[in-house]
């Protein structure tokens, strides 16, 4: 039979990232210093807490390739008090930057929804930053599967 | 948590008038046990919940072995439904040789098949549901259809899912929800959801483009005076485990969000009872209620467990309802203040040669089964030993097929998927098309050879392998271990996901499998599309009418640890 390396490495779409991944030299990947580093430099330097923003990305991705993520603030998002921006970042990518939302009062509230490649199992992690200098962190783990054996 | 009380008079009964049924005849055994007796029940309320699940398009009654192993990992370990024979026996107080005995464990099983003979059939099952609706009243009674109802014998894989619906259909489900189904196609699955004429939910399925539901997530219904809303739950996997290929608008996932969303909706619709017919799996369903508050029944199937009665978490009951028409499963709820304030539950066996089957329900069998009857019955070969499927590791029929991969494909190793669907020979047994098909009829069945690095397939069983014992149920996809030929090695589903799977080792030369060089592997049921190769039906069949008797001998090839 013919299959393309593609298919011959993976059970499922979700695979090719990870078994390839795992195969050939560089890109060098990320890991959680380096996020934790960017996380730094983007909060300036504030200890992150939690509670305030949420996080939603599914347990197992369906597809690696387009994984859906999303993020809530709570926020009275007023001139005096509004989240200004949002990061995304995935701790196991060749770049764990994904993705900055910036926000104004007018936004209304601080949401946003996008889609982002996801190369193994990994921590996606959320982090917002708000007018008042507060910042606010989550955290999802992600399964990057080869799937194809459920009954 | 569970009351090890003798929850089924009539189970005692027969084991105490009879002694070990072993010795026992089968029509004596019959005698002793009658369709009143399976039926008997301390009726609760005016609400009664039937539940039929994972049938896996068994028409006919069938022999189904309950598995040898079937581990738990963290808060779920040693507990139903990872119990199997004498450990379930004890914890449930049946006595050993008793019908429950047969019908929940592989304990003394070729005797006890022989003696109480073959489980389910959709006749039968419709008498059951007949009576008990007749008993209650139709008002009463509701009667849910929790998946994998479409798929699994060779007139489902013909008619593309339509003998079930056609039979389905004349017992009147009130609502239904899918798994394998959705492996018909997605143009199909709406096309027999139109045709059937009743709700199929899922709380749980999204179009991939505008992240909206697809289908209805919640029926209301009025049932002995109460309003009760049933949200459905589709397998929140099937893009992983089945091929996404197949219904690519549609993402899945567990969402518990939106459930707690929707269940928060039909409360404030009035509903006194919330029911879940989910196809989430029982571990995934008994860590919902701790995350979901507000549901008062779960419906739980995927994964075929079958537990006697159903267990309480939190203020949640979860029935788990087996699978392949071996059982009905029955909640009957007592409602005081739009509340539920007391229940009773049981599975009801489905003893096929104790019910009388319902003649209208059989001549739609009879009818169905027309156009294939005859090719159904063409005899294979025949089965020295017991061949069956269930079991963490492997079953005799898949050892069976991984061997009859690795012949007619010319290959070192091969896989066969962990699936739980496929009934159960006994030894001396015919070994039929129908029988053959029970265990491979799907609509993906190619059988693949290509070249993997010994690196890459200690990767894929360790990757099947967390799908099966992560330690957070969340996390599982149900089914079983995916069946490895040719090759041993160790397992220890305690361990975390790369540390499991050691010492793998050719069977045939008991050399280790090297990381760096490629071996030649066959295997089915590959999620790609576009995959090449002979149909898994089409391979068997040549291979065991070639073989004409069939003697499995005991494999020992897997070794599990630290469990």
């Amino acid at each position: 039979m013919k299959l393309t390396r593609r298919q011959a490495l993976s059970f499922s779409t979700g695979a090719i990232a990870f078994t390839i991944a795992g195969m050939r030299i560089g890109p060098a990947f990320a890991n959680a210093e380096d996020t934790s580093a960017a996380v730094q430099a983007f909060s300036g330097g504030a200890e992150p807490q939690s509670g305030m923003m949420t996080l939603k990305a599914p347990e197992i991705a369906e597809n690696g390739n387009t994984v859906p993520v999303s993020v809530t603030v709570e926020s009275p998002m007023t001139a005096d008090d509004y989240v200004e921006s949002v990061a995304i970042y995935a701790e196991g990518n060749p770049n764990p930057e994904v993705v900055v939302f910036n926000f104004t009062p007018m936004s209304g509230e601080a949401s946003a929804t996008t889609r982002m490649r996801l190369a193994k199992t990994q921590n996606v992690v959320a982090v917002a930053k708000t007018s008042t200098g507060k910042v606010y962190i989550d955290k999802r783990e992600v399964k990057v599967t080869i799937g194809g054996c459920g009954g | 948590m569970f009351s090890r009380r003798d929850f089924l008079q009539w189970s005692a009964v027969v084991a105490a008038t009879t002694g070990y049924a072993g010795g026992l005849t089968r029509v004596a055994a019959q005698q002793r046990l009658t369709q009143d007796d399976l039926l008997k029940f301390d009726a609760k309320g005016k609400v009664t919940l039937l539940h039929f699940t994972d049938v896996h398009a068994q028409l006919k009654p069938l022999y189904f072995r309950p598995p040898s192993e079937n581990f738990g990992v963290g808060a779920f370990e040693g507990m139903p439904p990872h119990l199997v024979g004498e450990a379930f026996l004890k914890h449930f107080n049946i006595p050993a040789g008793s019908p429950l005995a047969y019908v929940h464990t592989m304990v003394d099983y070729v005797n006890l098949a022989r003696t109480y003979g073959k489980l389910g059939g959709l006749d039968r099952t419709a008498t059951l549901v007949k009576a008990i609706r007749a008993e209650r009243g139709d008002d009463s009674v509701l009667f849910l259809d929790g998946g994998d109802t479409w798929q699994g014998s060779y007139t489902s894989l013909k008619t593309n899912g339509q003998d079930m619906v056609d039979c389905m259909k004349l017992l009147k489900p009130d609502a239904m929800v899918g798994h394998w189904e959705f492996t018909l196609g997605q143009d199909r699955v709406l096309e027999l959801i139109d045709d059937m004429g009743y709700p199929f939910l899922a709380s749980n399925i999204f179009d991939t483009e505008w992240d909206e539901p697809v289908f209805e997530h919640t029926a209301f219904y009025e049932k002995g005076g109460h309003k009760v809303a049933v949200i459905g739950q589709a397998m929140p996997y099937t893009p992983i485990a089945n091929p996404r290929w197949m219904f690519p608008e549609w993402s899945f996932g567990i969402r518990p969000d939106v459930l707690q969303a929707n269940v928060d909706a039909a409360r404030a619709e009035g509903a006194e009872i919330v029911v879940l017919l989910s196809h989430n799996g029982f571990d995934v369903d008994q860590k919902l209620p701790t995350v979901v508050s507000g549901i008062d029944v779960i419906l739980t199937g995927h994964t075929h467990d079958a537990v006697p009665e159903a267990i309480k978490i939190g203020k949640t009951l979860v029935l788990s309802s087996g699978s392949h028409g071996k059982y009905l499963g029955r909640v009957d709820l007592e409602v005081k203040n739009g509340e539920v304030v007391d229940y009773n539950s049981t599975l009801i066996p489905v003893f096929s040669d104790v019910i009388t089957p319902d003649p209208e329900m059989a001549a739609k069998i009879d009818e169905v089964r027309a156009p294939y009857e005859a090719e159904c019955n063409r005899v294979l070969a025949k089965t020295e030993g017991l061949l069956y499927r269930r079991g963490n590791f492997n079953g005799t029929w898949d050892d069976l097929i991984c061997q009859g991969m690795i012949e007619e494909r010319d290959a070192e190793l091969s896989f066969s998927p962990g699936f739980r669907w496929g009934t159960t020979l006994l030894p001396g047994q015919n070994i039929t098309v129908d029988d053959l098909y029970t265990q491979t009829s799907m609509s993906y069945p190619s059988v693949y050879r290509l070249e993997f690095s010994g690196a890459q397939i200690k990767d894929i069983l360790e990757d099947v392998c967390d799908n099966l014992f992560n330690k957070d149920p969340f996390f599982q996809q149900g089914g079983d271990m995916v069946r490895v030929g040719g090759m041993g090695y160790t397992c220890a589903p305690k361990e975390n996901i790369g540390n499991r799977i050691t010492n793998m080792t050719m069977l045939k030369t008991g050399e280790p499998i090297d990381p760096a060089r490629n071996y030649v592997v066959a295997g089915w049921a590959s999620v790609n599309e576009g995959v090449e190769g002979p149909a898994i039906y089409d391979l068997m069949e040549n291979y065991i009418t070639r073989l004409g008797v069939v003697n499995m001998p005991k494999n020992d090839a897997v070794k599990v640890v630290g469990m």
